[in-house]
């Protein structure tokens, strides 16, 4: 980017003496933002270095300093690999795979296909896109509580399909521990596929015109174009949206919890609700501690490279 | 990046896309059907709340309701248990919006001048600055957790202290200040991203220019910036209002019993293992925990995209 000019520089040049007031002047912007960075430096980077100082304590119920090395690290390791009878921490981490997995790809694939039927000069494009969308001003509680009714087999889905004639259909996930997580997908997906479509309808109606037409005119069908002129060029967002879609994915805490009922029995558990009741429940909070830092290097290592690209581009 | 979610609210920059009548029917279709998705779980939850209980259970959800009831609202708003107190969602609505009012002020404010500085009046490691707090927006709260938890209990006893010796706890220790806290702690990177993305492209020679004039730091941005930010506080105003709103974390976390948020009171009331399951005044209490973010994406709903797509992309 072209450099701005910055007005500091600018006033010192004008101004021939400079006192006590203009480097007060100076001083200000930088006094300004300091408390908020203060807040920052505080409240997300010590913290995070504190949570990272507990998960090598042995602290229970109340944080001590007792260091044990690894040990935390070293319980979850052996937690990983403990699948009969599956540990907590390993069907996080598989609950993880699953829901995370089917979260990212459906709502990438929903969203792309959404956004391209979308760009074909609808009629109602402006009654059709906010019902995407709607879902994303709800809180997560909110979406788990309607999907949680919606998918119930008593009174929901199931039963409403009973009426029409169809008494074979069983649809009890939402209610039978092995299968709840996938109803969590559901959900989740419901809630953030319009996300997707926007931002990929924003990236195709950023696209070039001219290039379409040209393909036009060299006979590519509108399958060819997409194929191979429009969907590479939105590369750079599908990319985005990949990396915002695992980084909420991971975060997912609430609709867990709202869509299962309180999670009964660990069976719809994720690392963030693993970390939660190790830390507040089950008196374990060094080892919750590790499981949060764990949690944290996940999305640095994704958002760290994703920022810096995005920050460096620009400037 | 309003120029990408402007494009994406005018559309049609480009040669219209000719397709047979058949593909048109078929795209139309596959559009109005997602759409039906989308708004079924909302459909349903609206429908279950205006019928009375025995209706739910031994009805269908899909079917308009026949005997319509505003008792579940009712219920819900005044008289229906949260944990142990039975007076309905309205208090907690309220310290909902107590929290919410000045969490949304006071970090949108500190993010216009956050931008402002960091647009206008760079200094040296402005980059990275802007940087680390960007990562803080990112960050998986439950590595902050604990910290968090131990801080705010030593600001309660900081509280009760003054109260021994002021009879004022000056807020220390209150939940909702708390919770004022944590939301604008953790909601300072959005803010600060979005201003500093907006104040990017606003001319920089317009503020050197009041620089030679003599105005001072703050009289540039009272005079200058502000007057021409009103998008930008709408679509931060907005962002912020419905992500502190929607928040389950903290507010279970940091703030129990009564004065919990309406999400948390929300939770509470669906999942109580205690009595008859009544759906149609959960459905009630959740539309009523939506409603305010739903009015505001209804009636602002290009500035709700534009902050979603801004804190996605950067670009």
């Amino acid at each position: 980017m072209t450099t701005a000019i910055d007005p500091v520089v600018a006033y010192a040049v004008e101004g021939p003496r400079p006192g006590l007031k203009d480097h007060l002047r100076d001083w200000i912007p930088r006094l300004v933002l300091a408390p908020s960075f203060a807040l920052v430096l505080i409240f997300v980077y010590g913290f995070n270095l504190w949570t990272l100082l507990i998960s090598f304590t042995n602290s229970k119920a109340f944080a001590n300093f007792n260091f044990i090395g690894w040990g935390n690290y070293a319980k979850l390791w052996t937690w990983t690999f403990e699948t009969d009878p599956p540990s907590n921490w390993y069907t996080a981490l598989v609950n993880m795979v699953i829901f995370g997995g089917l979260y990212v790809i459906f709502c990438l694939v929903l969203g792309l296909a959404l956004a391209i039927l979308l760009d074909q000069k609808i009629r109602g494009e402006g009654i059709l896109r906010p019902l995407y969308l709607y879902p994303l001003a709800l809180s997560f509680i909110v979406t788990g509580t309607a999907w949680k009714l919606f998918l119930d087999p008593r009174i929901g889905l199931e039963k409403a399909v009973h009426d029409l004639g169809w008494t074979s259909f069983h649809f009890d996930w939402v209610v039978n521990p092995r299968m709840m997580i996938y109803c969590v997908a559901i959900a989740g997906i419901w809630q953030t596929s319009g996300f997707v479509m926007a931002m990929f309808l924003a990236a195709l109606r950023g696209i070039d015109g001219e290039i379409l037409k040209a393909a036009q005119i060299d006979g590519a069908s509108a399958y060819a174009t997409y194929r191979r002129i429009i969907i590479p060029m939105m590369r750079p967002v599908f990319m985005s949206a990949l990396i915002i879609l695992t980084h909420m994915a991971i975060k997912s805490y609430d609709l867990v919890l709202s869509v299962t009922g309180k999670n009964p029995g660990g069976a719809a558990e994720l690392p963030s609700t693993f970390m939660y009741s190790y830390t507040f429940t089950r008196n374990q909070m060094a080892v919750g501690s590790a499981s949060a830092i764990i949690m944290l290097m996940t999305i640095a290592a994704i958002m760290v490279p994703y920022l810096y690209s995005e920050l460096r581009e620009k400037h | 990046m309003t120029a990408a979610a402007d494009a994406l609210v005018a559309g049609r920059s480009r040669e219209p896309a000719r397709h047979s009548m058949t593909t048109r029917v078929i795209i139309y279709g596959v559009l109005v059907l997602f759409a039906i998705v989308y708004l079924l779980p909302l459909v349903v939850m609206v429908m279950t709340s205006l019928k009375p209980l025995d209706e739910v259970t031994g009805g269908n959800m899909f079917y308009f309701p026949h005997d319509l009831t505003f008792e579940p609202w009712k219920k819900a708003w005044g008289t229906t248990c949260v944990g142990l107190t039975c007076e309905g969602i309205k208090g907690y609505v309220w310290n909902s919006v107590r929290m919410v009012v000045p969490a949304v002020l006071i970090s949108t404010l500190l993010g216009a001048l956050n931008g402002y500085v960091l647009t206008k009046w760079r200094f040296p490691g402005h980059k990275l600055v802007f940087g680390m707090m960007l990562f803080a927006c990112f960050i998986p709260f439950q590595s902050v957790l604990i910290p968090m938890a131990m801080i705010l209990g030593k600001l309660g006893a900081l509280g009760q202290t003054l109260i021994d010796a002021t009879g004022f706890s000056w807020g220390f220790g209150n939940p909702t200040v708390n919770l004022v806290l944590v939301h604008v702690v953790y909601g300072l990177g959005f803010t600060t991203l979005f201003f500093r993305n907006y104040y990017e492209t606003f001319p920089t020679e317009l503020v050197k220019a009041a620089q030679i004039d003599g105005a001072s730091f703050f009289q540039i941005f009272r005079r200058i910036l502000l007057p021409n930010s009103a998008p930008i506080f709408i679509v931060t105003v907005i962002y912020q209002f419905t992500n502190i709103w929607n928040d389950f974390l903290f507010g279970s976390t940091f703030a129990a019993g009564d004065s919990s948020p309406m999400t948390v009171a929300l939770y509470n009331i669906v999942n109580t293992s205690t009595g008859v399951i009544e759906y149609n005044v959960n459905m009630a209490a959740a539309i009523i925990a939506a409603a305010p973010t739903l009015v505001v994406y209804i009636l602002a709903g290009r500035y709700f995209v534009r902050g979603l797509m801004a804190g996605a992309v950067k670009g």
